[in-house]
């Protein structure tokens, strides 16, 4: 009898839980390491907030703190919006990466997401895209657009995201045009737009005429617009930036993850996981492709398609920089190799910065 | 017409007394009607910056860990603008500090030991001190402008730590990414109680501050500072050398500045990464200004800023303040407080443009 009156108030708690939960809205916070409207990849996680709020009405209450700086200032920051009642929190930056450990671990009740990192926890959770998908098709599309056979290619910092990139993109163009060469600027830094600019400058005069970017401002596409060049959009579509040199972009989507994560969490299925999706879940989508031949855009189109359906661009045969084999015929890249990848595949005429 | 600044026959103390409050009182009201006019209720808007803040342990600790570093600097830097000594590169000797107490952590992280956090904490003095020493080298014996090259140094020392954790420090184990290993145990700088989160750098700070407001006021060295302040000339014909004062006060502010960067890094970041102060060493300059020099008002001073910076981030999240609006906020303070500073000595006149040109004319 004793059993069962406490299975009864146990089940009667239970569902009292599950109504208050129905009634009350769910708060989702997001810590930006930039300004909320900052052009790129800050503004990219805003929009999805937006989204959220606005697929999800009334179940959600969402807020943010932006211009974060990496270091005590998150975790104070993401210590503030735990005690402040927050239900799931994301944390946008790589950098935020051991606050965000360190407070998951002060709050086990409230959830974590952290973006890009490699850290998880049992409330803490990872999530990033395959932004190296997009990539590939870039490289396809440089290979076969340039005249000069050579790309520029301005990078913010050596990381296995920054590495993965470079090596999907090789692989991309050098299955069009086996000679492709590509030429490298370090600018370490994620958003600079003089420096970021003087890159694409000192790139266009030695005689590319196709960049691509894995820094975040418009500043390089807005210089191959002013010399007549082209480049790829970085996070966002910025054709409004340079609509005739803009060939296409990697868009990030988050939003439809942020909207999944918020209704686990309300369905009580939230699990930690580290999430790693591409083209096909829709958390990068590639910007129309323009200023291209109709041969070339149906080709892009192609290997979209073709990716979404499951082709790997990490498919051997691959050899490595130093000429020896990485992947064998038809064999594909293991996920823990690509997220921790720290060596150029051959053709890569630059050196890793040690 | 055109308005002219002179300086106040009398100097009232009851109103630079006032002064502080005054120009709270300003903020305030600026604030509030600018909240207002933004759509938000300016008393929650208020009550998130100035008090919000104030009622928990959690976040006292969290203001503690904020102004730490500005007091520690602010003080040091008090002693060089009182001597008129412009060192404008503190942030630098933050970051200097902060790499010379990494040595061991990051060297030898296996080493333990109850001398090693004293170790630690006295190189990062020694890194701050050597590297205010170099514009005070360029200043007493080359003449160089000390604004100049003190600021320069900001961004070879910015570099250098960039070069340092991509480089030969970076952590083997962190995937390429730029940051040092952590700091073990031992090379942590503890909580001031146990449970709590500001570490030991906001004492220290406390120590320095009222140090070295004894050595102002009320030692010779302190006389000496303050004399060749207002005249370097008056100085030397009371035997002081201006040529020795620009050692002491950079190696002394510099060894402040490198005590708070070490504190940083050892007791809050744990870690040296690309980027270790949101500014601080640029930030204490106001707060030595604010504080009027006074190494006691720049305890006041720092905390005030730290509230503001915490009670930005809170208005954010309870009433959604943009994080500019809190920026313009905090401008507003400064403004009426230097303003109000200012009235108090000068007062503000019109000078009809006829009387001017009269007064020309007769020259």
């Amino acid at each position: 009898m004793k059993k069962l009156l406490l299975a009864l108030t146990a089940s009667l708690g239970m569902i009292a839980a599950a109504q208050a939960q129905d009634k009350d809205p769910t708060l989702a916070c997001f810590v930006y390491v930039g300004s909320h409207n900052d052009g790129g990849y800050s503004e990219g996680h805003d929009k999805a907030r937006l989204f959220l709020q606005k697929e999800m009405g009334d179940e959600v209450k969402t807020k943010y703190v932006e211009n974060v700086s990496e270091g005590p200032d998150a975790t104070r920051v993401l210590q503030q919006l735990a005690r402040s009642g927050c239900n799931i929190i994301f944390a946008t930056s790589f950098g935020f990466m051991d606050s965000v450990v360190k407070v998951a671990k002060q709050f086990p009740d409230v959830k974590f997401e952290h973006a890009t990192g490699y850290k998880t926890a049992d409330n803490l959770a990872t999530y990033n895209a395959r932004f190296y998908e997009g990539r590939y098709i870039l490289g396809k599309i440089a290979a076969k657009k340039s005249k000069t056979g050579t790309a520029g290619y301005i990078v913010s910092f050596p990381i296995p995201e920054v590495v993965r990139g470079i090596d999907s993109f090789m692989l991309g163009a050098q299955s069009v045009n086996p000679d492709f060469k590509i030429k490298i600027v370090w600018v370490n830094t994620w958003f600079d737009p003089g420096k970021e600019a003087d890159a694409a400058k000192a790139l266009f005069d030695q005689g590319v005429d196709i960049i691509v970017q894995h820094t975040d401002s418009p500043a390089p596409l807005q210089i191959a617009e002013k010399r007549g060049k082209f480049g790829f959009g970085q996070a966002s579509d910025m054709s409004k930036f340079a609509p005739d040199a803009q060939l296409t972009a990697i868009v990030d989507h988050w939003g439809p993850y942020y909207v999944q994560r918020v209704k686990a969490l309300r369905d009580g299925t939230w699990k930690s996981q580290s999430s790693w999706e591409g083209l096909k879940d829709k958390i990068l989508i590639m910007a129309p492709y323009e200023n291209m031949s109709a041969d070339t855009k149906k080709m892009a189109e192609e290997t979209e398609q073709k990716i979404k359906d499951g082709f790997d661009p990490f498919t051997g045969p691959i050899t490595k920089q130093d000429g020896s084999v990485w992947l064998k015929k038809g064999e594909t890249a293991k996920d823990e190799t690509l997220l921790g990848l720290n060596f150029y595949v051959k053709g890569v005429d630059d050196k890793l910065p040690q | 017409m055109r308005l002219e600044i002179e300086r106040r026959a009398t100097r009232s103390s009851l109103y630079a007394a006032l002064s502080p409050f005054i120009a709270l009182a300003l903020t305030v009201v600026a604030g509030g009607i600018m909240f207002a006019a933004l759509g938000k209720d300016p008393f929650s808007a208020l009550y998130s910056f100035f008090i919000a803040p104030l009622t928990s342990a959690w976040s006292l600790n969290q203001l503690a860990i904020k102004s730490a570093p500005l007091i520690l600097i602010a003080v040091g830097l008090s002693v060089c603008f009182s001597s008129r000594n412009w060192n404008i590169g503190a942030e630098g000797q933050f970051i200097a500090g902060a790499l010379m107490g990494s040595i061991l952590p990051v060297m030898a992280p296996d080493w333990t030991s109850p001398l090693l956090l004293p170790i630690i904490l006295v190189l990062g003095m020694v890194g701050g001190a050597l590297y205010a020493a170099i514009p005070a080298i360029l200043k007493a014996e080359f003449n160089a402008n000390e604004i100049l090259s003190s600021l320069m140094l900001v961004y070879v020392a910015q570099l250098f730590l960039d070069w340092t954790v991509r480089g030969p420090w970076r952590d083997p184990q962190g995937f390429n990414f730029p940051q040092t290993i952590q700091f073990s145990d031992s090379a942590t700088l503890p909580p001031i109680y146990a449970g709590g989160a500001a570490h030991w750098g906001f004492v220290f700070a406390l120590v320095a501050a009222v140090v070295t407001w004894f050595m102002l006021r009320r030692t010779l060295k302190g006389f000496e500072i303050r004399v060749l302040g207002e005249s370097s000339r008056a100085g030397r014909f009371a035997g002081f050398s201006s040529r020795r004062m620009v050692y002491f006060s950079f190696l002394f502010s510099g060894a402040l500045a490198g005590l708070a960067g070490i504190c940083e890094v050892s007791g809050a970041i744990n870690q040296l990464q690309p980027v270790i102060s949101p500014g601080y060493g640029f930030t204490a300059i106001i707060v030595a200004f604010l504080g009027r020099l006074n190494p006691l008002s720049i305890v006041v001073a720092g905390l005030v800023l730290g509230l503001t910076y915490l009670g930005g981030e809170a208005a954010q999240i309870t009433i959604g303040l943009s994080e500019k609006v809190a920026r313009v906020f905090q401008g507003f303070l400064l403004f009426f407080v230097l303003g109000c500073d200012t009235l108090i000595l000068y007062r503000i006149r019109l000078v009809s443009s006829r009387r001017a040109s009269g007064e020309e004319a007769a020259q």
